[in-house]
């Protein structure tokens, strides 16, 4: 046996995937497999799973509603819809906002001197130390109504002789936006550093050597060449975004529910996992059809995932 | 002031000063006054940290002089950017764009110049067959050979007919055979397009091969500018004769000077030498004496009343072309070559170890330079 593994090459390698294979296949594809099964099935009185089959959680999810005012058989119920696509345009405006605040800092700090790189680097690390929750937390300290933000502007006022109402913040949109975008902004200014710090100096040289100015350079070299950056960024931060629901919970309240709220609440609060199920497969085939068209047209940036 | 300059590039009095690690200042080109004739093949000669691609990046607008001035076609270039000089570079390590095709690359500084598609299109396929790669148009950088992407570099730059191509040390990663296949096909396309090339080496080899004109400079400073035959036979300092070649050096003291010639008394063979004044030196001056092994004479007597040494050959290697020997004269010990000029197989009709020989230094092989 011993004798066999030592001699055979696809025997070690067989040994070596194995845990991550038990791993992979005993808390991914089974449950994955479950999850699709229950998808399918009827909640009962109780809150546990009838299992028969039927496209009805599905039906619910894309609007087709049986719950109607006016007496109809079935009717239409945008309210999934909708979280749908709210979820899927707060994932696409947080990931072009991160794209728009990392890409300048990543440059910079790609373009300092090396001896102050690594201090950057670890700067923009350090908020990764804290527990994420207690992150979103700090957010809510600073945006609600007696919050620090809206304490100093009130100060600033009272200074100016205005009559200051405190903003509502919390519980917005916009505070799921800010908490988003501050919360996956690490994850993007790291691959396009990465990008940007391989691009070697002559580069820019040649590029200016051949007459392009810096707006014309940064156009035609620094930006194709920083692009697989980009886009493992965006994979690292447009997916997450996508399903998170701690953010939104917190910062948005009521108010801003996303696809990851709804299947919490199918699970813990209404207790309907088949429904529950239904939209974390949902989810998983938006997240999956619109990264596959992305990464067809960009490519996966494996060169940073790699590195 | 706007007058057409005769020289494609001037370099005045310039000083670049660098910071170093350490935190004092280094002057890494050190007031250098070079004058570049159109049309010229100049080259800059020296080992690393000499100051010649510095000297060369100035000219690119990739540096800024510290004191001093840049003149390119007669124009002071001040903190002009490089992407608004008329000198365009070709990089050691080629700097082609990995992203572009070869096409794409070529096409890059014409597309800055706003040039019409249709003449991108003529001059891109031009330069490509000059540098012999035609049909190369949609591969990438990666998919070339070295040699290739060298080439490419090369042709890139060319596309925009710039008045001046910098080149620094364009051959360095190439292999010896590809290397002066290439220094023999540069020197074509200079002379072909006409375009002045300066160009940064530390091969002495490849200097004298391909330059009209060498600068030999060392610290930050020019020694020596001169054509190849200039530099390597009348060196006018002990760095420039060393680094050039090689050479056997004889210490003395200046003696006397008339017409060009000089007699400088060599304790060491207790002797005076006559010799060809090389570089600045006056009477009472420390000097050195330059003898290329080459040019010595060997003889079984003396030829001259002046200028001869008996001595004794202490080692002999048969290298094919010539015999290198090393005689001792007094106990000090010169180089000195001699040419196989007749085909033999009997040992002794070659210089054999404990043989005693005659040198003579004739006077105009015998060159006098500052000490150091």
């Amino acid at each position: 046996m011993l004798k066999r593994l030592r001699e055979s090459k696809s025997a070690q390698g067989t040994l070596l995937i194995t845990p991550t294979l038990i791993f992979m296949v005993g808390l991914l594809i089974i449950p994955l497999i479950l999850t699709l099964i229950i998808s399918f099935g009827e909640r009962s009185a109780d809150g546990n799973v009838i299992y028969t089959f039927g496209w009805h959680n599905y039906a619910r999810i894309i609007g087709i509603s049986h719950d109607c005012a006016n007496g109809q058989a079935t009717c239409f119920d945008p309210l999934y819809a909708q979280i749908l696509w709210r979820s899927l345009t707060l994932a696409f405006n947080s990931t072009v906002l991160v794209i728009l605040l990392a890409y300048p800092l990543a440059y910079f700090i790609a373009r300092s001197h090396p001896k102050r790189r690594n201090t950057f680097l670890f700067l923009v690390l350090v908020p990764l130390w804290t527990n994420f929750v207690i992150r979103v937390y700090a957010w809510m300290m600073l945006l609600r109504t007696q919050g620090l933000i809206n304490i100093v502007l009130g100060w600033l006022a009272g200074l100016l002789g205005i009559h200051f109402v405190p903003l509502e913040m919390l519980y917005t949109p916009g505070a799921v936006l800010v908490g988003m975008v501050y919360e996956f902004l690490p994850f993007m200014i790291l691959p396009i550093y990465t990008s940007l710090e391989k691009i070697d100096n002559s580069l820019y040289e040649a590029a200016a050597d051949l007459g392009a100015n810096p707006f014309r350079t940064f156009l035609r070299v620094t930006l194709p060449l920083s692009m697989p950056g980009v886009v493992a960024g965006t994979v690292l931060v447009f997916i997450p975004v996508m399903g998170t629901f701690v953010v939104s919970d917190l910062l948005g309240g009521k108010q801003v529910i996303l696809i990851g709220n709804l299947i919490q609440r199918q699970f813990l609060d209404a207790r309907d996992p088949t429904f529950g199920s239904a939209a974390s497969l949902i989810l998983m085939v938006m997240t999956l059809v619109v990264m596959y068209f992305y990464t067809r047209k960009f490519g996966f940036g494996e060169e940073i995932v790699v590195a | 002031m706007e007058q057409l300059s005769e020289f494609a590039v001037e370099l005045r009095d310039v000083v670049k000063t660098f910071k170093t690690p350490e935190g004092t200042s280094l002057n890494a080109v050190d007031h250098v006054d070079m004058q570049i004739k159109n049309g010229e093949f100049f080259s800059m000669l020296g080992s690393s940290g000499c100051g010649k691609t510095t000297s060369l990046r100035m000219v690119a607008g990739f540096e800024w002089p510290t004191e001093g001035e840049v003149y390119i076609e007669g124009k002071a270039q001040g903190h002009t950017p490089p992407f608004q000089r008329p000198a365009n570079t070709v990089f050691q390590s080629y700097a082609l764009f990995q992203h572009m095709t070869i096409y794409q690359n070529i096409a890059f500084g014409l597309e800055m110049e706003k040039a019409p598609a249709s003449e991108i299109k003529t001059r891109v396929g031009r330069v490509l067959e000059m540098v012999q790669l035609a049909g190369m148009e949609r591969r990438f950088p990666k998919q070339l050979s070295g040699g290739q992407q060298q080439r490419i570099a090369l042709a890139r730059a060319l596309v925009k007919l710039p008045n001046v191509l910098l080149l620094d040390e364009p051959l360095g990663a190439l292999d010896l055979k590809l290397r002066k296949e290439m220094q023999l096909e540069l020197k074509a396309i200079q002379q072909k397009v006409g375009i002045t090339f300066i160009y940064v080496t530390h091969d002495q080899e490849e200097a004298l091969t391909m330059s009209d004109r060498i600068a030999v400079m060392s610290k930050g400073k020019v020694l020596q500018i001169g054509k190849p035959v200039e530099i390597y036979e009348r060196p006018n300092c002990k760095f420039v004769a060393d680094f050039i070649g090689t050479s056997n050096f004889l210490e003395g003291k200046v003696k006397s000077l008339e017409g060009g010639k000089a007699d400088v008394y060599v304790p060491a063979l207790n002797a005076e030498v006559k010799g060809l004044v090389s570089g600045a030196v006056a009477v009472g001056d420390e000097a050195v004496i330059s003898l290329r092994p080459e040019k010595i004479r060997l003889a079984d007597k003396a030829v001259l009343s002046q200028n001869c040494f008996e001595g004794r050959i202490v080692s002999s290697v048969y290298i094919g072309s010539d015999t290198h020997l090393i005689v001792e004269v007094n106990g000090l010990r010169l180089k000195v070559w001699e040419q196989n000029k007749i085909s033999s197989l009997d040992p002794k009709a070659y210089y054999i170890v404990g043989q005693p020989v005659w040198l003579t230094l004739f006077p105009e092989n015998t060159l006098v330079m500052a000490g150091e």
